[in-house]
């Protein structure tokens, strides 16, 4: 080996040993909107873990403990609902839920599709045309109209709406996994890794993966904010825990629909709640797309 | 470019019927029993249940009511709701011009408003207009549909008295029913109703919007930007052609491309959104009827309304796609 391919060598693992993640960490941390996100995020994840603690009362006492849709004052900041519950304390405990089952409606469908988007990408021929098949009649019902479906089917329930969720999004997840792996199968590098002798196994975990994943991970934190929204749609139409001591934000605003004129706070908390998660995750979403793809940014 | 359409049109043979299979088996594979036992629920007797099992066909070997299913489906056959007997045809008829109005005036909206929003904070990047409109965009893929429609309703309906809270006509001005498009209905019966009608369409068309509003938004401001750094608009505007000439005659024309197509995509959107938006405002639509349904169990409606969803939504994007290869010369499908 010549000095000069040495040295090329070596300049070229000092670059790599930065590392495509570090580099799109620093600029996710430069990146306003975004950490604006991660901190509306850590703030609902705390509320959320310091539930028990920080609450003023219970979320579903036994027996009516307060008047029913009391306004909000200094005893209830965000007053009560129709059965005479905290507000607040169940905006803290409805974190739990809601961001929960959205999440994890999100890891499921984001598992479902990393399978099936990597075994139709990677298998190829027969199998990829029968697996893109099905996620062709997946994608061909709206998405909240086949989480509405599969929720019928399964019943209500915490894990159902994660499961109705998760499958309503997989077909999305294992598309776009397909696709890059389809295209980066052509790309210059992988070839040029290809031609150097880089075994397939090799190929796929260091050149093709990290490139492949990098859009899942900005599209599942982008799912994350309709799956909170989706969720909270699921359980506005009672299709919800189905459990009314359960606090989830959308069957919060379900059982408060009937007194817009009398108690609009009703509406409002558990509404800005969902809202303010939801840009949440966009605002991370957004950021981290630019901070994995730097070509993106205007 | 026939060729293409046929093309296309026979894929989606293949989803329906796989769609078709799936369908099926929603209906005779539920949970807590058979079928003929979750459409009746607490009522379930065992009379009733063997009376349902043979009125339906479901004591049949499941292949033979597949496709027994499958002759009806193709014959036009959606079934009856075991609530009120009339068949999901007829009764779709009625309902589903509420929801074409409703996602019309959802377009209108997202369209008229997105689309010049997108211009203007194209034409300022990074700048304090830009920003405006960047935070209007993430309100509105943010805030769901009943959050935003149950706050309007309480400004405009509640506080305000502007506009209408529930339904699409005031029952009180009596206008006969005759093609189930209220806003239509309205203006055949004459004197001025057509400004209640309208004014019913307002709220629940802004809420469905929000979101294809946001959407549209972002696509024209990226749209345009992209077109705008292209070398042909710097030659246009090299050559001295005046800023206004150049942006409708270059970069407009360029931009519609991906615009159009986001637009025809929405409308899929709309659909599935209707879901919510009639349950919020009370509309009498395919959407609240979907939701009605599931509450009464009447899962022969729920299984052929979602066909019909895919139906409509397949329909919309192969228009999408056909309009596309019209627009771009560019991209001929072969």
């Amino acid at each position: 080996m010549t000095a000069s391919t040495a040295a090329v060598r070596t300049g070229a693992s000092k670059r790599a040993s930065r590392g495509l993640w570090h580099d799109a960490f620093s600029r996710l941390m430069r990146n306003k909107p975004a950490l604006v996100g991660l901190g509306l995020i850590a703030f609902f994840v705390i509320c959320a873990i310091l539930a028990p603690v920080i609450a003023p009362y219970d979320p579903a006492p036994a027996g009516q403990t307060a008047f029913a849709r009391h306004a909000p004052d200094l005893t209830h900041i965000m007053g009560t609902d129709k059965q005479g519950w905290d507000e607040y304390t169940r905006i803290l405990y409805g974190a739990r839920i809601s961001l929960t089952v959205g999440v994890v409606a999100v890891l499921f469908g984001l598992i479902g599709g990393t399978l099936i988007g990597a075994i139709a990408g990677g298998a190829g021929g027969m199998v990829d045309s029968i697996l893109m098949r099905v996620t062709d009649i997946l994608l061909a019902v709206p998405g909240i109209l086949l989480a509405i479906g599969i929720v019928a089917w399964l019943g209500q329930g915490q894990i159902q709406i994660m499961l109705a969720v998760g499958i309503a999004y997989s077909p999305m997840f294992a598309r776009l996994l397909r696709g890059s792996l389809l295209a980066l199968r052509e790309s210059d590098y992988v070839m040029a890794a290809r031609s150097m002798g880089a075994s397939p196994r090799r190929i796929l975990v260091r050149h093709m993966l990290p490139n492949a994943l990098t859009p899942l991970i900005v599209q599942a934190t982008l799912a994350a904010a309709t799956a909170i929204i989706d969720v909270a749609g699921l359980g506005f139409l009672g299709l919800g825990p189905g459990d009314p001591r359960v606090a989830e934000w959308g069957e919060m605003l379900t059982d408060s629909k009937g007194f817009l004129q009398n108690a609009p706070w009703l509406i409002f908390f558990p509404g800005a709640a969902i809202v303010i998660s939801a840009i949440g995750f966009n605002l991370l979403g957004d950021g981290l797309r630019e901070a994995l793809d730097p070509r993106l940014k205007r | 470019m026939l060729r293409f359409i046929v093309r296309r049109v026979l894929g989606a043979v293949p989803v329906l019927l796989g769609l078709s299979i799936i369908l099926f088996l929603f209906l005779r594979l539920l949970p807590g029993g058979g079928p003929a036992e979750a459409i009746l629920g607490q009522h379930a007797t065992p009379e009733l249940v063997a009376q349902i099992n043979h009125t339906q066909g479901f004591d049949q070997p499941l292949y033979v009511q597949y496709f027994a299913y499958l002759g009806r489906l193709l014959h036009g056959d959606l079934g009856s709701s075991v609530i009120d007997g009339r068949s999901v045809v007829d009764t779709f008829l009625v309902r589903f011009p509420g929801t074409i109005e409703l996602t019309i005036g959802a377009l209108i909206f997202a369209v008229g408003i997105g689309i010049p929003l997108g211009r203007l904070a194209a034409r300022h990047p990074n700048s304090w207009i830009d920003g405006i409109v960047t935070v209007i965009s993430l309100f509105g893929i943010s805030i769901p549909v009943f959050v935003l429609g149950y706050s309007m309703a309480f400004v405009f309906s509640v506080e305000l008295h502007w506009l209408p809270q529930v339904g699409q006509l005031d029952p009180r001005l009596d206008i006969p029913v005759v093609t189930n498009f209220s806003v239509i209905d309205a203006i055949l019966s004459g004197n001025w109703h057509i400004v209640d009608a309208l004014a019913h369409l307002i709220l629940p068309s802004i809420a469905l919007g929000s979101i294809p509003l946001a959407v549209i938004t972002r696509i024209t401001r990226a749209a345009v930007i992209d077109v705008s750094n292209e070398d042909y608009v710097r030659t246009a505007r090299a050559k001295g052609l005046t800023d206004s000439r150049v942006n409708d005659r270059h970069i407009m024309r360029n931009a519609w491309l991906p615009v159009t197509t986001v637009i025809g995509l929405q409308v899929g959107q709309l659909l599935a959104g209707a879901v919510l938006t009639e349950t919020v405002f009370t509309w009498n639509g395919v959407g609240s009827w979907v939701v009605k349904s599931i509450q009464d169990h009447d899962f022969i409606v729920v299984q052929s309304l979602i066909l019909i969803f895919a139906v409509i939504f397949l329909t919309v994007n192969l228009i999408v796609d056909v309009g596309y290869a019209f627009l771009n010369p560019r991209i001929r499908y072969s």
